[in-house]
């Protein structure tokens, strides 16, 4: 009983915690992209806007629900329905720390440790696309149904490449199983340079994350790759016709997306949740002095303000990030919380180069995108595969 | 083993209500749903097995690769008219005979009980799922037919690209 | 079976339009597509059509003047500076210098507002959000200029038959220096985000192919025409409100694609930035109005006055019969005429070049439909 318990446990912070996530990765990106444009992004609701993601889920969720006349019912209500359970599908693998103890329980930071969980992932990542082609078809209009044809055009063609990218840093691991992948990538040559996949002997795989990197802007339809929903083309693409919460449901979907898939890297490329660099060098110190440094400099700006508002709220901010300082710098908790900080933090820089990215470039065309996929990321994917696959022959340890 | 049992027969129904589904809907599009619940139910039966590779690859190929280029091309066609054609030929009477005598094979098999049956008993797989056993298998034992396969399979690329290059 | 194949349905008529993110405006256009390919296009404009030119008959000379300003809207100072030169010229009135290079100023201000308008959007169509508010960052210095100079931002009313109304108000020469400074800068910062941007090269070029042959067929004239290699510049080619004085160049292109016009016009900004510099420099003094009468009665006659405006030549015919009203004004707009030549530079492109080649002609629906 004490398993399905555990699990249900866990199921339900997780999906405390992602929804959560959802919620601020919205806002989080609003604001990097107002600053990318010398703007200043949601400031009304709620201090530095930060209530915006409510007000704005609130609206959609209050909105009417409108189903147009033409549609094809059932497949137009399946398809966001479709596009969030998928989106949320892969969280159930993907392990955020190691094996830890809490409350005399020992138990591990993931939901489910499938021994395929590689091959989960992918398997549900290749069905999201089916949410996208419904919805274009199922609109039974012109715009919706070119945004499906584009959409699943591209998802074939890039996942292709993305599942090249991912097959090589497995020959390294030699398993299906995430934790393991992890645990294999443990180490650090020299005493300093980890033994990520990324720079693991024999064969460095830094060309397969390049690869991963680009194909999974494509797989998340983001720009430079969003053409299915190339707003200035295709008015909105294959969610033209949905509007209030079925609306949303394609944009979590989204979200979701990008989170599983920068996950993805993390764990198959960066190291998952092991440090950067050795404990010994102070690794475990880096998130006290991060957040401490965040406080400091949010009561550095509290107290020079312009704003009225800004000195009141800006110390409650640093005292905040003094608060998680301080809890990060309890050693005895180190072993439960710097694992899932670093692998948070690695998560949250992939994040960053998705918004960064999507503030500085301007979207491919359709054929030109195609080009791409096939003529250069899927020879590079190849390419990589049997590089890496003939250097683990030759070099690996049996 | 309640849980084995009963998911047993939902993937069962699942499989079998999506193949009925399959050849009733008038709907294309739904027709192509329907066989993509049957495929889904079919890798559930694998995971059941215990065969996670399986299931994996169902979903991988089948599920997300084939079928989203069915779908690609049922989405390009004109429904409205395939909607209005007849959909059963005239041989209903020989489909019939047909599903009479499997059924009655299946009768008759069911009826000599489960010591008529010879299960092989499948051991608990090594760690890491089947991956390896199967990879072993297809790469040792069975290195050449399968290398003539995807040989077979080019081939069938290569003349679908050029027939499709005559067109343009 | 049926008799014809159902699979035949390879001809889709899209429509985009008039309520469509990127066509500019309400312009609507009604795309034949194979596939994704275009096969062929249909403009159909006249959404925002208000009859300007029919208004102009039953107003004076100076009542129609604010007029003008909304058709060009983005441009509106090239607007009046049209109108205010074809009326002098019916009128005989002669110019002070002052008011001339108070003009260049304001125009060429004007000038690099309606490109960088254009930057922004042609940017946001292409994918790229961010340009469009860096545009709109300098645009704003350039709109606070006339705001403090005739207190309107948009649609200005800058000028009077005969000169200007109003004196330059007390920094206005260290407002326009001090844009032009912090303006040359920036445009190289355009140029860092987009020139040497792959996706925006691949976007671009050989995109919307219009050479110089086509262009004069259709009439095509300003940054379109001098993309394609033709170096047609009305304020060299037939100088008014004393551009002769000032040194600067035409940039042209080569190919005529759309990536050449992106470039021309990144050239045009910095060439205005030059010509407000020296007309600040050699800013004369003396009056600001020339000799008009109090009531304008042109006599019996007609002209036709044309400047080089942001999008190309804009002319005005005006027909006078000798009464305070025009008989007749037409209005050759740039827009309306470069606006032909979107059949020609789509055919054969993708669906997407479409929006590309809207952006790139850079139309202002007020100004197509009047």
């Amino acid at each position: 009983m004490d398993f399905y318990l555990i699990t249900a446990v866990k199921a339900a912070a997780l999906m405390g915690f992602l929804l959560l996530t959802l919620l601020y990765l919205q806002w989080i990106e609003r604001k990097v992209i107002a600053h990318v444009q010398v703007r200043i992004g949601p400031s009304r609701v709620g201090p530095h806007g930060l209530l915006q993601p409510v007000a704005d889920s609130l609206k959609l969720l209050l909105k009417e629900d409108l189903i147009p006349p033409h549609v094809n019912r059932f497949l137009y209500l399946a398809a966001p329905f479709l596009a969030v359970t998928l989106a949320l599908l892969s969280y159930a693998v993907i392990p955020f720390g190691p094996e830890i103890e809490i409350f005399g329980v020992r138990t591990r930071l993931q939901l489910a440790d499938l021994d395929i969980a590689v091959l989960f992932v992918l398997a549900v990542s290749s069905m999201t696309v089916y949410a996208v082609v419904l919805a274009g078809w199922s609109s039974n209009s012109k715009y919706p149904l070119l945004g499906a044809l584009r959409s699943a055009a591209q998802m074939i063609s890039y996942e292709l490449p993305l599942a090249l990218a991912v097959a090589a840093p497995l020959l390294l691991a030699n398993t299906l199983n995430l934790r393991e992948i992890v645990e294999r990538q443990d180490g650090f040559y020299l005493g300093l340079l980890p033994r990520w996949n990324v720079f693991q002997l024999p064969a460095p795989q830094i060309l397969g994350l390049v690869v991963f990197v680009i194909a999974m802007f494509a797989e998340t339809n983001r720009v430079p790759f969003d053409l299915p929903e190339a707003e200035n083309e295709l008015v909105a693409g294959f969610h033209t016709e949905y509007s209030a919460m079925k609306f949303a449901a394609f944009f979590m979907a989204e979200y979701a997306n990008m989170i599983t898939i920068s996950a993805m890297a993390t764990l198959l490329f960066l190291g998952g949740w092991l440090p950067p660099w050795p404990a010994w060098l102070g690794s475990n110190w880096v998130p006290m002095i991060l957040f401490a440094g965040a406080g400091a400099l949010a009561l550095y700006h509290g107290l020079n303000a312009e704003r009225a508002r800004d000195r009141r709220t800006l110390p409650i901010v640093a005292a905040g990030f003094f608060g998680a300082s301080l809890v990060f710098a309890l050693p005895a908790l180190h072993a439960l919380l710097i694992p899932p900080f670093w692998f948070l933090a690695k998560v949250g820089l992939l994040l960053w180069i998705f918004m960064w990215v999507r503030g500085t470039l301007p979207r491919f065309r359709y054929d030109q995108l195609m080009r791409f996929a096939w003529g250069t990321l899927f020879p590079l994917g190849v390419v990589n595969l049997l590089a890496t696959g003939l250097l683990v022959a030759l070099f690996g340890e049996a | 083993m309640w849980v084995d049992t009963f998911f047993f027969y939902l993937f069962a129904l699942v499989t079998l209500a999506g193949g009925v589904l399959t050849v009733t809907r008038r709907n294309a599009v739904h027709s192509a749903m329907s066989l993509i619940l049957s495929l889904i139910g079919v890798a559930g039966l694998f995971l059941l097995q215990r065969a996670e590779f399986l299931f994996a690859v169902q979903i991988v190929l089948y599920v997300g690769g084939i079928m989203v280029l069915f779908l690609f091309v049922i989405m390009l066609v004109n429904l409205d008219q395939a909607a209005r054609m007849r959909q059963f030929s005239g041989q209903w009477w020989l489909a019939l005979a047909c599903v009479l005598a499997v059924a009655a094979q299946i009768v008759y098999v069911l009826s000599r009980g489960s010591g008529a049956f010879r299960f092989a008993r499948p051991e608990p797989p090594a760690r890491g799922g089947n991956v390896e056993l199967v990879a072993d298998v297809l790469f040792k034992q069975y290195l050449l037919p399968f290398e003539l396969a995807s040989v077979l399979l080019l081939a069938a690329i290569v003349g679908s690209v050029i027939m499709a290059r005559k067109r343009i | 079976m049926p008799d014809g194949t159902f699979l035949d349905a390879t001809e889709l008529v899209l429509n985009m339009g008039p309520q469509h993110p990127s066509t500019h405006g309400v312009l609507r256009v009604i795309l034949k597509l194979d596939g994704e390919k275009v096969i062929g296009t249909e403009c159909v404009i006249g959404y925002l059509h208000r009859g300007i030119e029919k208004i102009a008959e039953n107003r004076t000379y100076a009542q129609f003047a604010p007029y003008v300003d909304r058709m060009d809207y983005v441009a509106a100072v090239s607007n009046g500076l049209g109108y205010c030169l074809a009326v002098e010229k019916l009128l005989g009135v002669e110019v002070p210098p002052r008011a001339q290079a108070v003009r260049v100023i304001l125009t060429e201000l004007n000038r690099i507002a309606s490109h960088l308008i254009w930057l922004g959007t042609h940017a946001l169509d292409v994918g790229a959000i961010t340009p469009l508010f860096y545009c709109m960052r300098e645009r704003e210095e350039i709109l606070n200029i006339f705001e403090k100079y005739c207190g309107a931002r948009l649609t200005t009313h800058a000028f009077r038959i005969g000169g200007l109304q109003y004196e330059t108000y007390d920094t206005f020469e260290e407002d326009v220096r001090a844009f032009c400074d912090m303006f040359l800068p920036r445009v190289d910062e355009y140029e860092e985000l987009l020139t040497g941007n792959r996706i925006w090269i691949g976007r671009l070029r050989n995109v919307g192919i219009l050479n110089a042959e086509d262009c004069k067929a259709y009439g095509v004239t300003g940054p379109l025409l001098r993309a394609a290699g033709v170096k047609w510049d009305l304020r060299k080619a037939q100088p008014y409100s004393g551009y002769e004085q000032y040194d600067f160049e035409i940039p042209t292109g080569t190919n005529g694609d759309s990536y050449d016009r992106y470039l021309v016009r990144i050239q045009e900004m910095r060439q205005s930035v030059r010509i407000i510099r020296q007309a600040l420099d050699g800013l004369p003094g003396g009056p600001i109005m020339g000799k008009v009468p109090k009531v304008i009665k042109p006599p019996v006659g007609e002209v036709y006055v044309s400047i080089e405006a942001p999008k190309g030549e804009l002319g005005y015919y005006i027909v006078s019969d000798g009464s305070t009203q025009p008989y007749r004004v037409r209005v050759r707009p740039p827009s309306f005429v470069n606006l032909q030549a979107l059949d020609k530079m789509c055919r054969g492109a993708l669906v997407a070049d479409v929006v590309v080649v809207i952006g790139t002609i850079d139309i202002v629906l007020g100004e197509v439909d009047r």
